[in-house]
């Protein structure tokens, strides 16, 4: 029998934390994540069925909706990340898949992408050096794509002011977590 | 320069690409009976227009939507912003 270990995106058995004064930026690999686009003309039952799964309608433009284990994240005109607990949610496509039947299309996703959460009050200071998104404008519950470290990363606000999400390409996570903690080291 | 998106608001140039003349959204009918003189029109013949200009651009660090928008040229004013797939199905296309 083989004995894999399961690595996070920078490679290590442990998820990394980096701590600033005011600042903790952690290496998030415990979620799973899946694609949900709309199928053409299919959009009010993809809209109906998804709400069955997750227990809250499908977030609008540039908006997120958790409830209970998942969160959707809303990534383009009628196209949605849904992100739920790894643990629990490990085939968390299939899962979505099965309730949106052949009104959407659904894509595994969770080891595209890493992510890292930035909590404390200086987030900003991180983020604005990084990235074109006015995060002090962000509410809870926002999300927007940008470019950071010449990356697309999806950025979601869980906390006004307080805490971020930064999902993007997990081939780059190394690449992400060296500008992230550069710009930490530097700003603060 | 700023785009104002449909969906996302204002967005710096430099999270979208440029693809072109609006025109390639008119592929012409592969069946006509004049399908190659289209096909070179819509391959290789573009107005090169001073003033206003529709044109293609992709929200490439964005939604990843396309856009048409409508630019002039001699001084970068964009005057109007529409989703490339509106567009497309107002013509009849994507049906």
């Amino acid at each position: 029998m083989h004995d894999l270990k399961p690595l996070t995106p920078l490679g290590s058995t442990t998820a990394q934390i980096d701590r600033f004064a005011g600042l903790t930026i952690s290496e998030c690999p415990d979620w799973a994540l899946a694609s949900l686009a709309a199928r053409r003309g299919r959009e009010q039952d993809t809209a109906t069925a998804a709400q069955n799964l997750l227990g809250t309608a499908l977030p609008d433009v540039a908006a997120t909706a958790t409830s209970g284990d998942f969160t959707a994240f809303w990534t383009g005109p009628q196209q949605w990340m849904i992100e739920a607990p790894h643990d629990s949610h490990e085939e968390l496509a299939t899962e979505v898949k099965s309730a949106v039947g052949d009104a959407a299309s659904v894509t595994e996703q969770t080891d595209g992408w890493c992510r890292f959460d930035l909590e404390g009050t200086r987030c900003h200071d991180v983020l604005e050096r990084l990235c074109n998104a006015d995060t002090r404008a962000m509410t809870q519950g926002q999300v927007t794509r940008t470019r950071l470290e010449h990356l697309g990363c999806f950025l979601i606000c869980r906390t006004k002011d307080a805490h971020f999400s930064v999902i993007g390409p997990r081939s780059s996570a190394g690449s992400i977590h060296h500008a992230l903690t550069v710009a930490a080291a530097s700003a603060i | 320069m700023i785009i104002n998106h449909p969906l996302l608001g204002p967005r710096d140039a430099q999270e979208f690409t440029f693809l072109g003349d609006a025109s390639l959204i008119d592929r012409p009918d592969w069946e006509a009976e004049d399908a190659a003189e289209k096909f070179y029109e819509y391959a290789y013949l573009r107005d090169n227009p001073a003033g206003l200009h529709r044109e293609l651009w992709f929200h490439e660090t964005g939604d990843r939507s396309w856009l048409v928008v409508t630019r002039n040229t001699l001084t970068h004013e964009i005057t109007d912003v529409e989703m490339a797939s509106d567009v497309a199905r107002s013509k009849g296309r994507s049906k």
